[in-house]
């Protein structure tokens, strides 16, 4: 699949703004953070400019953006417009939240009940994305079981890795809060590591046999029906050399996982000024590797229609 | 509505018979002629003179070596919409340009609520949709709604244009859901099949594979070919020289 970068820029971060999101919503809502107005202010402001970022260049995917509006209509039947739904109707109890919690200082009570809505919303906002894809019958890679699970362990990752960094950079660092950061992060890693794996060894039923309807033997494409590359291969038959996956792959575990695996450990000892230097580190490379992760995502999934072309 | 009727009245669709096609793309360019002008007008055309001539087409005939115990053939393939009865390009789609007719079984896309997300052609796993990236819209095959439905046309007129085009019938366009249907009782005796059906989108459209080897035809026993040696002395000195 082709990898537009609308769209990986979007879910890498609206996943990191909705993870930040949840995490004020429940911490800030429930007072384990206490209510600041700067803190509130900055970290409220980060998730949701993520957010919007995200939401605005996916419009830029579109033909015709001048009729987004009319995906939130057909939510009875589409993981897309359910993505759409979902993240408007989040906006209200964060409106909320964000007035009770940054605007009065106050926690708990409504504040606390908007807070926890507004993390619901961006859970559930985050599943409808990771269900977009998983929901793919023609792309094998994605139609698993691995795909919305990642979309969500991601967003944890990203969120509280960017959560560490807020309560450092208010010199409020939680050992708590970095730890969890630290083991979603290597859980993150873990599951990327899994369903590599997994996608390696996956035997796709789906063959040139199947999709031109001639049993047995061997079916090799002879002749296109167009000399030039069309849509289908543009959007669908995107191809990296095998060299440049491992290579990426490798990017990815490094960037994504590994380094800020590593300058999280390094926050656990060091004092406070190089812990936010380090925290601040961990989530820049992990933003930069998350977005590697993404492109890989589209490169490596493979599209059925490819197999019209001889490509398998 | 991208939600799918429970039962349509009909199942039009088209039956392509592999044994008889002779890969001629005069159905290509029947459905080009007739729908760049049709309900899905236009069907542009980018770079059509260039180096990267790209442009929209509802139907693409392939060439494909099928090699087994009996031998090999050639087949020729088109490919074009199935109008599937569980169609999830109809389903993904969030803004309701997509939908599937409860009266006769056509998937449609209604290009004035289309936001060109492109969604239904990664969920159509047989590529049948294709963007039209000069309008910002999704385009496909319509079946040809403005032909069988058109009483301007005399009555042997109203089928598809790549049915109409096809020189040796192996284009057929009926009722796949009366078992009674001529097109159906081809199905059956030729034994029709669906395309990727591990995948459950159910396609009307059904696929007549080759006929069997007879065995009739003429054996070729001449030897295959070998390459040349490379020749020694003199003459491998001027052949070398000469291929430099």
């Amino acid at each position: 699949m082709h990898p537009a970068f609308a769209i990986v820029f979007f879910t890498t971060a609206t996943g990191a703004g909705y993870g930040l999101l949840a995490l004020l919503g429940v911490l800030g809502g429930l007072g384990f953070i206490p209510a600041d107005f700067w803190l509130g202010l900055v970290g409220m402001a980060l998730a949701l400019a993520l957010i919007a970022a995200g939401l605005l260049s996916s419009t830029g995917h579109l033909g015709r953006p001048e009729r987004a509006w009319r995906a939130f209509s057909q939510w009875r039947s589409s993981w897309l417009s359910r993505e759409g739904v979902a993240s408007v109707v989040t906006f209200v109890p964060t409106a909320l939240f964000g007035i009770g919690w940054v605007f009065l200082g106050r926690s708990g009570g409504w504040v606390a009940g908007a807070g926890l809505l507004a993390a619901a919303g961006a859970v559930t906002t985050v599943c409808t994305t990771g269900m977009i894809y998983a929901s793919l019958k023609p792309i094998a890679q994605w139609h698993s079981r691995y795909t919305l699970p990642a979309y969500l362990v991601f967003a944890a990752m990203t969120g509280g890795v960017l959560l560490n960094v807020l309560l450092q950079g208010f010199g409020l660092g939680s050992t708590a809060v970095l730890a969890g950061a630290l083991l979603a992060t290597l859980a993150g890693w873990g599951w990327k590591l899994a369903t590599w794996r997994y996608n390696d060894r996956l035997e796709i039923p789906t063959t040139a046999n199947t999709a031109t309807g001639l049993a047995g033997g061997t079916v090799r494409s002879v002749e296109w029906p167009h000399t030039q590359e069309n849509y289908l291969l543009k959007e669908m038959g995107f191809r990296i050399a095998r060299k440049h996956s491992t290579k990426l792959r490798r990017i990815t575990q490094g960037l994504a996982f590994a380094l800020p695996a590593l300058l999280l450990g390094g926050v656990f000892v060091l004092p406070w000024p190089v812990a936010l230097v380090l925290s601040a580190l961990a989530a820049i490379l992990q933003f930069a590797g998350m977005l590697a992760e993404r492109w890989l995502f589209f490169a490596e999934a493979k599209h059925t229609v490819t197999l019209y072309y001889g490509r398998e | 509505m991208t939600c799918l009727p429970a039962h349509t009245e009909k199942k039009l669709g088209l039956v392509i018979d592999l044994d008889t096609c002779v890969g001629c793309q005069a159905c290509v360019t029947a459905c080009k002629e007739w729908n760049t002008g049709g309900h899905m007008a236009p069907l542009t055309d980018i770079d059509a003179y260039g180096g990267h001539a790209d442009g929209v087409w509802f139907n693409r005939v392939h060439s494909y070596e099928h090699t087994t115990e009996m031998g090999g053939r050639t087949v020729n393939f088109p490919r074009s919409c199935l109008h599937c009865e569980q169609p999830a390009c109809v389903t993904v789609c969030p803004t309701g340009a997509s939908y599937k007719r409860a009266s006769d079984g056509i998937v449609l896309v209604d290009e004035d609520k289309c936001i060109g997300c492109k969604l239904c052609s990664w969920a159509c796993p047989y590529g049948a949709r294709e963007f039209d990236t000069d309008v910002g819209v999704m385009k496909k095959c319509t079946l040809c709604i403005d032909r069988i439905y058109n009483d301007n046309l005399a009555e042997e007129d109203r089928v598809p244009a790549c049915v109409a085009a096809c020189p040796t019938s192996a284009r057929h366009f009926g009722d796949l859901g009366d078992p009674t249907s001529a097109i159906s009782q081809l199905v059956a005796e030729r034994s029709g099949v669906d395309l990727m059906p591990e995948l459950g989108y159910n396609p009307t459209n059904k696929y007549l594979p080759p006929r069997a080897h007879t065995g009739r035809s003429a054996k070729v026993d001449a030897p295959a070919l070998e390459p040349i040696r490379a020749e020694g002395g003199f003459l491998g000195w001027i052949d070398r020289m000469l291929s430099n």
